[in-house]
């Protein structure tokens, strides 16, 4: 069934087909209409779920993962500060290895305040063990919060996955998007599997004291291990999803129009699709240039990114946050899973679309042409490796 | 590699900190006389050292092995029942 939806409601669509029993979230701009959505869905009888109405963030996160850990599927969503406010308890949530999906919807972090998109924070969640995945598009929503919640209760991953949308490029887009049958997400999606579950009569405690401090290591060892084995099931349930609904998304990485490209862009997130145009432009302007689009940032795709790279003579990645006192995290990772696999090409690293700038395909085309003719012209690095864009064909190093 | 998983998990079990009785510098006292059996004690002890026996003149018992002496049970009880002695 094809209807159009906000990125808010295919949110908010993906939960109810994956059965979710408990929501458990405090508005917050832009994310404020995807628990909107669920509470009418259950107010209307459409959704078989309890809502838990908190405090704050840092309550709303603790209430669905305490459901999870009482075996329900839960479910929430947040973004900028609310995440922020959540920040130690999704340390908790991936340290106590529950299955758990939350929709970030990513909003630049103040001071000043801001409600437009940038990637601050969801990418200072890289660090805490949670899968982490951007979509480009609505349907891409939708499809994702499903193919979350498999991957996160697959056994050999056993880790809470954040699936992420850019604010209001697509929270409050509206896209067409093919809702799926009840059945065929049922087909695909099995009954709740955890690694254990808290229940009265059975008293257990999670997270207590370690008696040896080498167990904690092991802990976070398991949890490192963990993201490397989820990188198998997140192809694995791409490929079945497609299977399913002919839909599929490459799994960690998308290529586009890689063959026989001869430089690269990298983006993460809602602009990957004006990069797209961006790579038809310059195709037909006679550019070999070809993309990638990064879908999951943790775990990190350092394999699929180095082997396309292995053959490229330049590369550009756009970040749309950045590490002030290093560069943009999604570049550093790049530069670092492209050392480690012995590729040595020029990485050039723009950040843009920082506070919620508009970037369109010209600035991309624009950003690209000069790293390119640099680099051809034997004029590389520029001024810096790491450039600011601050729109209008505005460049600061 | 092992296969083994790796989960923060225990089971609760008494005494895994040691004999915190020790830590107690006041002792709850209790004046079986005056308690009127309401286990506001037994309900508000934050280390679950109240213990409930049923049909005996000693109506709620303390486990000093456990008791830190916080005095809780003291400012809860409505008869004043519960005395805080320095320990000697």
């Amino acid at each position: 069934m094809i209807k159009p939806l906000t990125g808010n409601y295919a949110a908010a669509w993906g939960a109810r087909l994956a059965r979710v029993g408990v929501v458990s979230a405090y508005p917050i701009t832009p994310q404020t209409t995807i628990v909107e959505k669920l509470a009418e869905f259950i107010e209307r009888g459409e959704m078989d779920a309890r809502i838990i109405r908190v405090e704050s963030e840092h309550s709303a996160l603790s209430a669905a993962w305490g459901a999870a850990l009482g075996g329900v599927r839960a479910f929430t969503a947040t973004a900028s500060h609310g995440l922020l406010y959540m920040h130690e308890m999704l340390w908790w949530a991936a340290g106590s290895r529950i299955p758990l999906v939350m929709a970030v919807v990513t909003r630049t972090i103040g001071p000043p305040w801001n409600i437009w998109t940038d990637h601050s924070d969801i990418m200072g969640q890289r660090d805490t063990g949670w899968l982490i995945m951007m979509s480009e598009h609505n349907q891409e929503v939708l499809d994702s919060i499903i193919q979350m919640f498999k991957i996160s209760e697959d056994p050999k991953v056993f880790l809470p996955g954040i699936v992420g949308l850019d604010g209001f490029i697509l929270s409050h887009t509206t896209e067409p998007v093919d809702i799926p049958d009840q059945d065929v997400v049922d087909r695909f999606l099995p009954e709740r599997r955890q690694p254990y579950i808290l229940k009265p009569g059975d008293p257990l405690i999670m997270g207590n004291i370690p008696s040896d401090l080498r167990d904690n290591v092991k802990m976070r060892w398991d949890i490192h291990r963990s993201q490397e084995r989820a990188k198998g099931v997140i192809r694995d349930v791409d490929r079945e999803w497609a299977k399913l609904t002919g839909r599929s998304y490459g799994g960690l990485v998308e290529r586009y129009r890689c063959d026989n490209a001869k430089y690269h862009i990298i983006g993460m997130g809602a602009w990957v699709g004006d990069m797209k145009e961006a790579v038809d432009i310059l195709r037909d302007m006679g550019y070999g240039i070809g993309l990638v689009k990064v879908r999951y940032v943790r775990p990190f795709p350092g394999e699929e990114i180095a082997e396309t790279l292995a053959s490229s003579k330049g590369v550009i990645v756009f970040d749309r946050s950045v590490s002030p006192g290093s560069a943009g995290p999604l570049y550093l990772d790049v530069l670092s899973h492209a050392y480690i696999h012995g590729v040595r090409v020029p990485i050039q690293n723009v950040l843009a679309g920082i506070a919620g700038i508009d970037v369109g395909y010209d600035d991309i085309i624009g950003g690209v042409t000069m790293f390119i003719n640099a680099l051809e012209e034997g004029r590389w690095p520029l001024p810096s490796k790491i450039q600011w864009y601050f729109g209008g064909g505005e460049w600061w190093p | 590699m092992s296969t083994e998983r790796y989960l923060p998990l225990a089971r609760p079990v008494v005494g895994v900190s040691g004999k915190t009785g020790t830590w107690r510098i006041e002792r709850p006292v209790i004046n079986y006389s005056k308690c009127i059996k309401c286990g506001l004690c037994w309900l508000y002890c934050p280390d679950n050292v109240i213990e409930i026996v049923e049909g005996s003149a000693e109506y709620v018992k303390i486990d000093y092995d456990y008791c830190k002496g916080c005095g809780i049970c003291s400012n809860v009880c409505p008869t004043k029942a519960i005395s805080m002695v320095p320990e000697g």
